[in-house]
């Protein structure tokens, strides 16, 4: 065993050693440590050297504030940027310090990251001695209780001191507490845990560490609490003096927690810089456990009587009203220098004692761990007494006990724990008993004197001072950032990059806005603090993402048909949240090949799609037809039972956002189909202006999507494949003419068949119920087979439908193009007396004839498909600029009927230009295209009916 | 009835769900096929108290369903209730809620093949569930009967607890996103999988 | 996550809803015989204030009805949500 670890005590398992490596060496450590206690128990100081100054930084902490010993892991799996006192050790470990930033892994995580939503009525942060009561007493009350803590095990500061309770070792207490936890079946014990935000209406979300063996490395607790209790406890806060950087220097806790936690002592000779009392427990343990204390150097006047005595008793050299000056030592620190500073004194007297050590532990006091409560909108203010910012005013529902309400002892965190539990359990109507506490006999506890820097005889600028060690941040770039005239803590933090580190300024924060306070000689309550953000503690976006990732990414949908479409190897396209085949190669065919050879099927024989995607609502009631003929712009009310009508929908701007059709069932009942992506928000849009501003309309809107599987048969031998499977339909188009429906058997199942055609070609589109879809797809397909029937995916219905100058709505529309720049005049009814969008046809803006209309557009080369999106200019070399736009190819094919690429494109006074050549870009160059009608194919409508 | 023949949105899961469950801890499977009946009518009229006739029990209220003989009625909003049965059952109960309504304003639609059921029972359905859905649902707050639309694994579903001695939930789920929340339930539940395999 | 008070479902998180903007905003009786300048208000203008807002919300993952509350936009923290239940005829 290393001199630094001894032999007895602490928290670690002694028969379970653990290998590990640091920056390519081999240690030994035990389970039970953290990385930053095996390396000190192994004498390693300096971890990694700064970011800015490069200069040698040490361990200073021993949990999540740690300013200094970033690691990278690069085993079991690579992570970036963790700190050595939080890292578990683990057989195998592999690590190396950083210097500042990380490195991400190349490999994809194979670790598995969950989420679990919780409801409880208290939820406790922290389970040292506050939270625990706290825990207790709700528990007691009968609520349903989460506690969580960061740490492994419960019990926090209690874990890391030598303290008693009712006389035993706090750690007994600590023990039946949890077993009393785990016997209340409503009370959920999170270890390993730390809330890492706090948001609106108690929402809490905290992350849970599992274990690299854990079916899941890492879960997200997303809680929502009825009450909350911050038992966060406290960050001990260094001093700035020149040369307070240097490995070897700790927090005077921190090495209180080593020693008690760990085993682990940090030096041989140990000198110790305190403002306040807790640094004299840190000199007196270590002293017990076989260290030498070489001087004791407090900033007050005199050292508070119980203190002086135990230190006296073991010969500890006390130097009150004295302060460290400056350090020296190369990879550490090697010496103090210590001067007289009396209280009303500015400055350090100039006689100095050099004290030679090898370890400075130094407290500047402690700051309640705040976090949480003001994430949670929770009011602060500065304490004078503490030296430190403490909750002022909560929010609703929301309180802090222990030391994060600034609590100085044992006993007193206890108590305000168990208040705190009562006044929580009472909040959610229960009845909490004042609950039975512990007694610590905390001694009282002398406050603090407030030093944020010693003045330093050698570095009058402060280069040597450091006030964020994370961020390399010194007192001279708070003198720059306040010569360059700020005043405001969050513009000087900007400014200086202070507390915006790993650890966002745990140890800086306080520290930052008193040494401000003292250069602008104001009081440090008007300076305040800079905002606390979440996350509390850095969040891996794996943790965040969960199982949202790979196949889970986002909800993907399908239709009953879709794993026919992957039989035949068809690629599919995104459209919303569906999958849609998007074109069905055979042999070595490439997109182009297969959509042509489709195109082609569909023009001159049958093809096959599955349109089950798109979106449908049945709309019934006796004010059906009214209702229809004031969200559309053309007019229902006239449409007969059997018949099907094309439809447009506009915003209340007159905008064109859905298009679909309108087939009416009954007198009032009516069936609308919308846009793939388009379904939810159709519906959402139609059920506000039913129940906000019409609710005297009598209608029901039920979405009906997926009821139905939808199949198009498309092409001049459409009628014929379906003759085959629905032998008792009459098909021929007087019996079933363009623009209509029926119910028949197709396949032997119930069917609602459609005569309408998004092609121009003769088209029927089939509806079965969800669970048919397939089977009857299957039996067109073979009905079809001896006729050469193609599937088709949505490449070709597009370009199929461009030819015939049909446009996508958001596709050739963005938000800004009306029925009339679509060239769709004849869907905009002049009957009625409204319609959602009417009176915007009036608007200046939309009435104007420079509007950017809806063409088609012929490049001057046969061959040449434009890209989506290219711009249309007028001249063939571009103008000086600004270059005037006028408009922008929206659709754009090869077709297999023209021979040729056309394009669909929005161009300004497009129609009154029908045959004036304009320009459009194709990567580099610009090249020549013809404007023409919007309709490519079959003006005339021959087609439809076969 | 009708046996019902084809494909229910689940039918390629039935394996994947199979193995996801772990007797004693969690059993998912699909009910495939039933019968879903919207409907739509004021609450107070006339309409609604022959629907309730009809049924044999009340419309149930908010966050509630009722059981009406061999049916299951959800409350679905404030005029919309899902009326659930045995497969193929959609045409009597549209003819008898339409017969109910009595030609008073109202809506029956059937929208059996719009949303499947899966069917999560075990003592670790309420912690499964909880992985992907943000409602409490403790049996304090969410006992038995209770239902709720909502959100699982990011698509809507509709919750709800059913009567028993052990926890067992039914989550409807819209049909084409069943496979998604199948594929997300395998992933939820493999850790309780490797515990039984441990234990 | 703020925590939306459905009138009909109850408290729920703010993701199973959707947003609907300012409250008491009426589609004008007669579009046809409003002015340019009072169409245009309708269309485009709306309210941001910091605090007390009066605005719709849909419980698009819940039982899809439109109802109004008032929020705080500077705390987020709800001040009351509608007593008029809105219900399709």
């Amino acid at each position: 065993m290393s001199r630094f670890r001894l032999r007895t005590g602490g928290r670690i398992d002694r028969d379970r050693p653990l290998r590990f490596t640091f920056d390519g060496r081999e240690y030994q450590g035990y389970e039970g440590d953290t990385l930053a206690s095996a390396l000190l128990a192994n004498g390693v100081h300096q971890v990694a050297t700064s970011i800015k100054h490069g200069r040698p930084r040490g361990i200073m902490a021993a949990g999540v504030e740690e300013p200094n010993a970033l690691v990278q892991i690069e085993k079991p799996f690579p992570e970036p940027m963790q700190t050595a006192t939080t890292v578990r050790l683990a057989d195998g470990l592999e690590a190396t310090g950083l210097p500042g930033q990380g490195r991400l892994a190349t490999d994809p995580d194979p670790a598995r990251y969950d989420s679990m939503h919780a409801h409880c009525d208290v939820l406790v942060v922290g389970a040292g001695p506050a939270g625990l009561t706290a825990a207790l007493t709700a528990a007691r009350s009968g609520a349903r209780v989460i506690v969580a803590d960061a740490d492994t095990e419960f019990g926090g500061g209690l874990l890391g001191t030598s303290e008693r309770l009712d006389g035993a070792p706090a750690d007994t207490w600590v023990r039946q507490a949890v077993a009393e936890l785990d016997r209340y079946p409503e009370v959920r014990q999170l270890p390993g845990t730390t809330v890492f935000g706090h948001y609106e209406n108690n929402y809490l979300v905290a992350l849970e560490h599992r274990g690299e063996h854990a079916h899941t490395r890492q879960r997200v607790w997303r809680i929502r609490a009825r009450e909350v209790v911050h038992a966060t406890g406290s960050h001990e806060r260094p001093l700035v003096f020149s040369g307070n950087d240097r490995p070897g220097i700790l927090l005077a806790g921190a090495a209180r927690t080593y020693l008690h936690r760990y085993g682990v002592v940090p030096g041989e000779r140990v000198a110790v810089f305190t403002t306040d009392d807790s640094a004299y427990a840190a000199a007196v343990d270590l002293h017990d456990a076989g260290v030498e204390i070489a001087a004791v150097v407090d900033a007050r006047g005199s050292v508070p009587p119980p203190w002086e005595s135990l230190c006296t008793e073991r010969g500890i050299t006390l130097m009150p009203g004295s302060a460290v000056v400056t350090t020296s030592g190369r990879e550490r620190i090697d010496q103090v220098r210590v001067a007289p500073w009396w209280q009303d004194e500015a400055a350090p007297g100039a006689e100095h004692t050099r004290i030679a050590c090898d370890t400075l532990l130094v407290s500047g006091g402690w700051n309640p761990a705040v976090h949480l409560h003001s994430q949670a909108r929770g009011g602060l203010c500065f304490s004078e007494d503490l030296g430190a910012f403490v909750p002022d005013g909560y929010p609703p529902s929301v309180r802090s006990a222990g030391s994060a309400a600034g609590e100085p002892t044992t006993d007193a965190c206890l108590a305000s724990g168990a208040d705190a539990g009562a006044r929580a359990a009472v909040a959610c109507g229960l009845t909490a008993e004042p609950a039975d506490l512990p007694r610590a006999g905390s001694v009282p506890v002398r406050s603090g004197r407030t030093v944020w820097m010693v003045p330093s005889p050698t570095d009058s600028t402060g280069d040597t001072q450091y006030v964020d060690l994370a961020r390399d941040a010194t007192v001279a770039d708070v003198r720059r950032a306040i010569g360059a005239g700020m005043e405001s803590v969050e513009h000087i933090k900007r400014y200086t990059t202070l507390s915006t580190a790993h650890d966002q300024g745990k140890t800086s924060g306080t520290l930052a806005s008193g040494v401000i306070t003292e250069l602008l000689g104001r009081s440090t309550g008007e300076i305040g603090t800079t905002t606390f953000r979440a996350p509390y503690t850095p969040v891996a976006f794996a943790a965040l993402a969960g199982r949202e990732r790979g196949d889970l990414y986002d909800p993907v949908r399908v239709t009953s048909i879709h794993d026919w479409h992957v039989e035949q190897g068809a690629p599919f396209e995104d459209v919303g949240q569906w999958k849609r085949p998007w074109y069905y190669p055979r042999g070595d065919e490439d997109m182009e090949a297969a959509v042509l050879r489709e195109c082609g099927a569909v023009r001159s024989g049958v093809g096959i799609q599955d349109v089950s995607t798109l979106g449908k609502i049945d709309v019934q009631g006796p004010d059906a037809a009214e209702f229809l003929d004031l969200v559309y712009t053309n007019k229902m009310s006239t449409l007969k039972v059997g018949r099907v009508r094309y439809g447009l929908m506009c915003h209340a701007d007159g905008m064109v956002f859905d298009d679909g059709t309108v087939a009416r069932v009954d007198e009032h009942r009516y069936l609308i189909t919308t846009t793939s992506g388009g379904a939810a928000g159709v519906l959402q849009w139609l059920e506000d202006w039913l129940q906000t501003e019409w609710p005297h309309l009598r209608v029901h809107l039920t979405s009906v999507t997926e009821h139905w599987a939808t199949i198009a048969l498309a092409g001049p031998r459409s009628r014929e494949v379906l003759s085959r499977v629905a032998p008792g339909m009459e098909l021929d188009k007087d019996g079933f003419p363009f623009m209509s429906w029926k119910d028949g058997t197709v396949a032997g199942h119930g069917a609602r068949v459609f005569r309408i055609s998004f092609s121009g070609e003769l088209a029927f589109e089939v509806s079965v119920p969800w669970w048919h879809g397939r089977e009857v797809w299957e039996a067109l397909v073979e009905a079809g087979e001896p006729l050469g029937i193609t599937p088709y995916g949505t490449e070709t219905m597009h370009v199929l439908r461009a030819e015939k100058g049909l446009p996508i709505v958001g596709q050739d529309t963005d938000g800004t193009v009306t029925p009339y720049d679509l060239g769709m005049g004849w869907a905009v009814s002049k009957k009625k007396d409204d319609f959602l969008g009417k009176r915007s046809f009036t608007r200046a803006d939309t009435a104007r004839t420079d509007r950017k209309q809806l063409v088609g557009l012929l490049p001057a080369d046969p061959d040449l498909v434009l890209a989506e999106g290219a711009q249309v200019v007028e001249h063939p070399e571009l103008p000086a600029p600004p270059v005037p736009m006028l408009g922008h190819v929206t659709s754009s094919y090869r077709s297999a009927v023209l021979e040729r690429g056309f394009a669909l494109a929005l161009v300004e006074a497009g129609r009154d230009r029908i045959g004036d050549t304009v320009h459009a870009t194709a990567g580099d160059r610009l090249v020549a295209a013809t404007i023409t009608d919007h309709v490519f194919y079959d003006k005339e409508g021959a087609r439809r009916d076969g | 009835m009708a046996e019902i023949t084809g494909e229910s949105p689940l039918a390629s899961r039935t394996e994947l769900l199979a193995e996801t469950s772990v007797p004693g801890s969690l059993d998912i499977g699909e009910i495939p096929f039933l019968t879903q009946v919207t409907l739509r009518v004021a609450p107070e009229g006339a309409a609604a108290a022959r629907v309730a006739d009809t049924l044999g029990a009340p419309l149930p209220g908010p966050g509630t369903s009722a059981v009406a003989g061999d049916l299951l009625v959800l409350w679905m909003g404030p005029d919309e209730w899902l009326v659930v049965g045995e497969q193929g059952r959609a045409p009597d109960v549209e003819e008898a809620l339409h017969k109910a309504l009595d030609g008073e304003h109202g809506a029956v639609v059937d929208v059996s093949g719009q949303r499947t059921v899966v069917e999560i029972a075990g003592p670790r359905s309420e912690e499964f569930l909880n992985k992907g859905c943000s409602l409490d649902l403790h049996p304090s707050s969410f006992g038995p009967g209770r239902c709720a639309q909502t959100l699982l694994a990011r698509t809507e579903a509709t919750l709800l607890r059913r009567h028993g001695a052990t926890p067992v939930f039914w989550v409807l789920v819209r049909s084409s996103f069943a496979r998604h929340l199948a594929d997300w339930s395998a992933d939820a539940a493999a850790e309780y999988g490797e515990g039984a395999v441990l234990a | 996550m703020m925590l939306i008070p459905c009138p009909w479902c109850g408290p729920r998180d703010e993701i199973e809803f959707h947003y609907g903007g300012q409250a008491g905003v009426a589609y004008p009786q007669d579009p046809q015989a409003v002015s340019d300048q009072d169409w245009a208000e309708f269309l485009f203008f709306r309210d941001n204030p910091r605090g007390e807002f009066a605005e719709r919300w849909l419980h698009a993952a819940g039982c899809r009805r439109w109802f109004g509350l008032r929020r705080d936009t500077v705390t987020n923290r709800v001040l009351d949500s509608d007593d008029t239940r809105t219900v399709t005829q």
